[in-house]
């Protein structure tokens, strides 16, 4: 038995300690919109925050999760209202096919998080997320506009 | 959503019969069934197969072709839209299933999703059936006033007889429109009064990809539902030889270890992590057959020999080449490779299936809802009546989820084993590597001959490689055995692939050389590697005779004007008859793909033999444009996906098997390297070209003639990273 905070609430799960956030995530809590990409941490599909930092839950066991650590998904990251993120994105369309897009919105979320007016070279350096439908420069340009409209969220 | 869970209506038997031939027949290259031939109506909301109005307004657009990003719902929306006069804010999308296409005598025409031509080739059919709608809803409403037709006007989704000053809406009069005579003759708009057709519109399906909420196949999830992860021979063609799955089987979770095929073996379980790690414990021995010793060397060494080849299929051929080489005052020649490379769509393949006594059904994110469900008839030992397959949003597609459905078999094969129940099948990015459906392996001699004015006389092109069509669907070789797909970009004439310049004595020819490597059609298919071939050797040509390289190309481009067109206007904002700033150097290309005229002229810098793209302009004149901003997207995905292509993507092969398995090893670009994108949309009218795919094969040859300019250094064989660009 695991236990987890997930968007605000406690869940407790079955599963081996080695599973990987991302599976527990997907299949124990059924919260899908985390992806799997690569499961080596080259993509950023994965990407949830921990207590506010992206991580890359493919490669994070339940084993070193703990308890009091906040877990957010992408299903979680709306407060009420659209993240700034996620609506620069629907404003812009940055989405084509959408799967790497939770990963991206999440690294967008956490980099503005940490630095709430970044130039395009620090996104350029920062978000490392692979998008193989090539919608990188509307996420640049998504980051932007969060970041005008108050992207810390 | 609802939809896509239902059980399909049982279908009569002699709709399945005409159909299933259509399936097997023509699964990835599509039919033209106009709307006219529908059979009844299937549901009794639907004013007709293209178009359900709810009584609340509300009104859905069925989608035939796949979205896998490319926009392709939001433009086929908004052609039917356009002619049916409704309200924009009030439109929903759905797919309507392959089953379900059948039964109607393919109502929908054509549901594969490939070769950009999901506006391209069904533009007609799809206005057409929102125009048919609407005349039906203005006759419904007219026979409700007890005027006539011609008397009513409808205008975003409201029907309004200005002489007695009455008006109801869509919604209203829809199931009363259902029951109406489809209009006999249709005349749709004229170009110039569109209004939703060329607008920039937000794409429909945008919001559900930015809160976790849009479901891909790979997220499906049914009561009871098994996983299950798969190892597959590794060497294409090879089998199973043993497999001990002692181990594995002792793993929490396991409920069983099946072979799949004569080269797979799957473990299910509860859950697919528990499926992975056991499916790592399996002790496998393959038979790898007689490929088992094939590796890059070999097949550069046999792909090597077709260049001198005597035989060869020609493609494209005037005057004597031969003779024009052979008295030719000089006589530049070049050798080209372009290797084998994966599609590494974001989201692995994968599919659910369930198998009982008297049904199976699948859901997968497929390109090709009627090729899947060829493949599901025929792996599950059912006829067509008790099969369907519901078409699942795809996380990228690029050709890799169309023509084969290879991941649907394995599904299918295994729900045969637990009878009754939900199996998901995901594959790991490893096995989606190692199975790739790869970017065909080609080489490629370019021999010039100019006189001594440095005019270009003649040219023959030899390509020698693999052949996707000889693979995957051999009915549509030509009789001789010839792949026309080859000539993409370099053909004589046509709508689709015409050749850009004008030579004299010209001889285009493919030795066909086709390793055990399965090639799939990979975004851009063979305008990738033939514009690298051209465009540079284009360019080889302009220095070795110390022109311009724009002036020399186009002298070659009098009778090609629309070519020409989108080359003068990626020149003209490049600034090419002014000095670049200081370090930058510039390149340009140009080609006719899927209908379209695309060129891309590149800015770059090379600095201690690192590149960097600064800068991309790219033209495209589609004919006509649906929605500008997202070709504008997809012109920018191009570049992304060219240039991965062009500077990083190589599968290389060791016994038998390809080496890369993951984005490790298989590098592809990100936001760090990517170049600002100014696109130019220039449509001219009259046709209609694709935009998910001309673009990719322009940005490799203006980004490597851009490289040559900065550094001297000819980049001829892809992928650049195996060049060093450093000044000696
Ligand atoms: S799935 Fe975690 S980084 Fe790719
Ligand atoms: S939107 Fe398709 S991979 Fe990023």
């Amino acid at each position: 038995m695991v236990r987890l905070n997930v968007n605000g609430q406690v869940r407790e799960i079955e599963a081996d300690p080695g599973t990987p956030l991302l599976w527990a995530l997907r299949e124990q809590l059924g919260l899908t919109g985390t992806k799997y990409g690569c499961g080596v941490a080259q993509c950023g599909a994965c990407t949830v925050h921990i207590d506010g930092a992206a991580v890359r839950a493919c490669v994070m066991p339940l084993a070193s999760v703990k308890e009091e650590q906040k877990i957010v998904t992408i299903e979680g990251l709306a407060n009420g209202k659209p993240h700034p993120v996620q609506k620069a994105w629907v404003d812009l369309d940055v989405p084509q096919c959408g799967f790497c897009q939770s990963g991206m919105i999440m690294a967008a979320a956490a980099l503005l998080k940490e630095n709430p007016n970044p130039t395009d070279e620090d996104i350029r350096s920062e978000i490392t997320n692979i998008c193989r439908c090539g919608t990188y420069n509307r996420v640049l340009a998504g980051i932007k506009k969060a970041a005008v409209e108050g992207g810390a969220g | 959503m609802n939809k896509l869970f239902s059980q399909a209506p049982s279908p009569s038997r002699r709709g399945f019969l005409a159909g299933v031939a259509a399936v097997a027949g023509g699964a990835s290259f599509g039919f033209h069934i106009p709307f006219a031939d529908a059979a009844e109506p299937a549901f009794p909301d639907e004013v007709n197969a293209w178009v359900v109005v709810k009584p609340d307004d509300t009104v859905v657009i069925r989608i035939a072709r796949s979205e896998m990003g490319q926009g392709t719902l939001t433009g086929l929306a908004q052609m039917v839209a356009e002619e049916l006069e409704c309200d924009w804010s009030k439109v929903t999308t759905e797919y309507p299933t392959p089953g379900e296409n059948l039964k109607r005598k393919r109502v929908w025409g054509a549901m594969a999703t490939g070769g950009s031509r999901g506006i391209r080739e069904s533009h007609q059919y799809v206005r057409e059936g929102g125009a048919a709608a609407r005349e039906m809803l203005i006759a419904a409403a007219a026979k409700g006033w007890g005027v006539k037709p011609s008397e009513c006007k409808a205008e975003n989704s409201v029907i309004t007889h200005a002489a007695s000053g009455r008006s109801t809406t869509y919604g209203k009069v829809a199931a009363e429109a259902a029951k109406m005579e489809p209009p006999k003759e249709i005349r749709l708009k004229d170009p110039k009064d569109w209004g939703v057709i060329g607008k920039s519109l937000l794409r429909l399906d945008t919001k559900p990809k930015t809160d976790g909420s849009q479901v891909y196949g790979m997220d499906l999830s049914f009561p009871n539902m098994l996983n299950a992860a798969i190892k597959d021979c590794p060497v294409h063609g090879g089998t199973l030889k043993s497999v001990n799955s002692a181990d594995a089987e002792k793993e929490p979770g396991v409920r069983g270890v099946v072979r799949v095929g004569d080269s797979g073996v799957a473990v299910v379980a509860d859950t697919f992590w528990q499926a992975k790690l056991a499916a790592d414990l399996l002790e496998i021995e393959w038979d790898p057959g007689k490929n088992g010793e094939v590796s890059s060397a070999s097949l550069a060494e046999w792909l090597k020999e077709g260049l001198d080849a005597k035989e060869a299929f020609v493609g494209n051929k005037n005057g004597d080449a031969a003779k024009a080489l052979g008295s030719a005052a000089r006589v530049v020649e070049a050798t080209y490779s372009y290797p084998l490379q994966n599609h590494a769509c974001m989201e692995p393949m994968n599919a659910t299936a369930i198998w009982t006594e008297d049904r199976c059904e699948v859901w997968t994110p497929t390109q090709n809802g009627e090729g899947a469900l060829a493949a599901t008839i025929a792996a599950s030992g059912h006829d067509a009546s008790k099969c369907d397959v519901h078409k699942v949003h795809l996380g990228g597609g690029f050709g890799r989820r169309g023509a084969t459905h290879d991941w649907v078999t394995q599904v299918v094969e295994i729900a045969k084993k637990f009878p009754g129940r939900h199996v998901k099948l995901i594959w790991t990015r490893e096995e989606d590597m190692i199975h790739g459906r790869f970017h065909p392996i080609t080489q490629c001699r370019m021999r010039a001959a100019l006189n001594d004015k440095g005019e270009l006389t003649g040219m023959h092109m030899r390509i020698s490689g693999q052949s996707i069509v000889a693979a995957i669907v051999p009915g549509r070789l030509a009789e001789d055995g010839k792949d026309p797909f080859v000539f993409q970009g370099l053909m004589a004439s046509g709508k689709e692939f015409e050749i850009g310049y004008t030579i004299p004595n010209l001889l285009i020819d493919h030795a066909m050389r086709n390793p055990h490597l399965t090639p799939g059609f990979w975004r851009g298919v063979n305008t990738n590697p033939n514009a690298i071939y051209l465009e540079c050797f284009m360019d080889e040509l302009a220095h070795a005779t110390g022109q311009d390289p724009l002036a020399f190309r186009l002298k070659l481009m009098e009778n090609h004007p629309k070519h020409r067109a989108v080359l003068q206007a990626v020149a003209d904002k490049i600034g090419w008859d002014k000095p670049a700033p200081k370090g930058i150097y510039r390149g340009l290309a140009q080609v006719m793909g899927f209908g379209a005229y695309v060129a891309g002229a590149a800015e770059v810098s090379v600095t201690d033999g690192e590149l960097k793209v600064h800068r991309i302009v790219a033209a495209t004149d589609p004919g006509y444009a649906v929605n500008p901003q997202q070709i504008e997207a997809q012109v920018e995905g191009s570049f992304v996906y060219g240039l991965s292509a062009a500077l990083y993507g190589e599968m290389t092969v060791e016994k038998g098997r390809v080496v890369e398995e993951n984005f490790n090893t298989y590098r592809v670009m990100k936001l760090a390297e990517m170049p600002k994108v100014e696109s130019i949309l220039m449509p001219s009218g009259g046709f209609w070209g694709g935009v998910g795919e001309p673009t990719i094969a322009v940005a490799a040859p203006a980004v490597l003639n851009a490289v040559f300019a900065a550094t001297g250094k000819r980049v001829r064989n892809i992928p650049l990273k195996n060049t060093d660009l450093k000044q000696a």
